[in-house]
């Protein structure tokens, strides 16, 4: 099973997170296009290789933090967050 | 190693050939070759699946054009094409959807004469599960949209379940009890090696080039135009691209420049040894994620949902198993001294509302077919013949008007999920 660093509790099966994928940055709807908004709301780079995307640790201390991994290899490469 | 095609006329097969060939212990003619690639085709399709593979041939059979190379990194048929779990239905949630993969079962259900392949097509039916009363209101309004459509749909009691498959467990007594199902006589499963062999061997008949073990590495672009395809073994000039590349088709369309709302998730299967037949039916539960079907070697087919994260990766999970075994056992408590064989993964290109990217793009000649997500294999016949009179006619098919790549900036999405055999 894939295991991933959670900045806060350390090395965790990969089934107690929750991925929430590509986090591109949300545009102001005050001055957005309907065209970049769209491409907010649907279009993903769905890359093959290295990542960097949001996950949640919704079975652990449900947090949020920023994942790097690689979608062909299956492996989760590094993680970060700021652990209190 | 070239070889001759239009005008080549394949062998037919029949039993009398095959009575003859077990006689005389002849070999089998070679059912489609490795053509010379050449420099300039008309149509290059990209991806040598069903989807591939049927453009081709309705391109060649309906519309004349036989001069397309099918491009394939693999070997055809290697990808979802091989992989799904081969169930056909048409009994979806929307109106669109209804008529849609009605008119490909319906072509599914010629294609065996059609093609002359026995593609071993078993109407055997199709039963979806409703555990709750949320799940009964779903099966009833599909049963009504498949009715108004003019496909055949019911909803039966749990009597009438234990009826067609003795084997589910109906109690009361299970954490999630069978209130009723979704019956769909005309559903069934079919032999998805035959089905891409049959289309590759008579688009292969009518000219068509099948190039296999070819990577496209590249779409050449001009003033928002193809002009080119570019492969490992050297470039293709051609006007019209088209994508059918499922897993893969972001990677494909970055190459050309599109931006796709497609996300690539893996769906996994298993299969167990083979028992004496007894499932009559198809058998989904979407409340316990899974799916099962009875091959015609007796061999129990498990799909579930897909994985729970976005992966290129197609490999098998432990946590996988034991998810589909748990849930299969409580819907057939019988079937717990079954031993599973084999399990496998296959990508699956997941579109925001689950239903499929079908037409042009911004960039001149450049089509997809893709956004197949879990529902790909039982659309393959009429994704091939809209996608030929599309790239043929160029005029949107009235039956695919609703799955164009705009309807992402109309906000008129086609929301499929209801329907979905299991949830996603």
């Amino acid at each position: 099973m894939m295991q991933i660093n959670c900045p806060w509790c350390g090395l965790r099966n990969a089934t107690e997170f929750k991925q929430h994928g590509e986090k591109p940055p949300r545009p102001d709807v005050a001055t957005t296009t309907m065209e970049q908004w769209h491409d907010y709301l649907y279009f993903r780079s769905n890359h093959w290789g290295v990542v960097k995307e949001m996950w949640f640790h919704s079975a652990g201390c449900r947090q949020f933090f920023t994942l790097h991994r690689d979608t062909f290899a299956n492996k989760a490469i590094r993680s970060e967050g700021d652990p209190r | 190693m070239t070889t001759q095609h239009s005008g080549k006329k394949r062998s037919r097969y029949s039993a009398f050939q095959l009575f003859s060939k077990g006689l005389t212990q002849e070999g089998w003619p070679e059912v489609w070759s490795q053509p010379e690639m050449k420099s300039s085709y008309d149509v290059v399709i990209i991806g040598g699946g069903l989807h591939g593979l049927a453009t081709a041939y309705y391109l060649a059979k309906n519309h004349g054009i036989t001069d397309i190379a099918v491009i394939d990194k693999g070997y055809i048929g290697g990808g979802g094409s091989g992989r799904n779990t081969s169930i056909l239905r048409s009994n979806y949630l929307t109106p669109e959807g209804v008529r849609f993969y009605d008119r490909s079962l319906k072509l599914y259900e010629e294609l065996s004469g059609e093609l002359n392949f026995n593609l071993m097509f078993a109407q055997m039916g199709h039963m979806s599960l409703a555990h709750d009363d949320g799940g009964m209101r779903t099966m009833r309004w599909r049963a009504e949209v498949n009715k108004a459509q003019g496909v055949n749909s019911e909803v039966i009691g749990p009597a009438e379940v234990e009826e067609l498959v003795p084997y589910i467990d109906v109690s009361k007594n299970t954490r999630y009890p069978v209130l009723g199902a979704l019956y769909h006589p005309p559903g069934g499963t079919i032999r998805h090696d035959a089905v891409v062999w049959g289309y590759a061997r008579a688009a292969h008949e009518m000219g068509v080039h099948v190039i296999q073990h070819t990577e496209v590495t590249g779409i050449d672009v001009e003033g928002g135009k193809v002009t080119g395809v570019q492969t490992s073994q050297g470039r293709i000039a051609t006007e019209t691209a088209v994508n059918c590349t499922a897993g893969w088709a972001s990677l494909i369309s970055d190459m050309a420049g599109v931006r796709m709302p497609v996300t690539t998730s893996p769906l996994q299967a298993a299969v167990t040894e083979p028992v004496k037949p007894f499932l009559g039916t198809v058998v989904v539960s979407g409340t316990l994620h899974v799916y099962v079907s009875q091959t015609d070697r007796g061999e129990l087919v498990f799909g579930a949902s897909v994985d729970p994260f976005t992966s290129y990766s197609m490999r098998g999970t432990l946590e996988f198993v034991e998810g589909l075994a748990t849930n299969v056992l409580s819907l057939m408590p019988s079937l717990s001294k079954m031993r599973l064989l084999r399990q496998w993964a296959g990508l699956c290109d997941m579109t925001p509302d689950y239903s499929p990217i079908m037409g042009g793009t911004e960039v001149d000649g450049f089509y997809v077919d893709v956004g197949w997500g879990t529902y790909g294999f039982k659309a393959g016949p009429v994704a091939g013949e809209s996608m030929a009179a599309l790239i043929a006619t160029e005029k949107t098919p009235e039956l695919i008007k609703g799955f164009g790549m705009e309807r992402f900036s109309t906000g008129q999405l086609v929301g499929e999920k209801g329907a979905a055999a299991v949830g996603h």
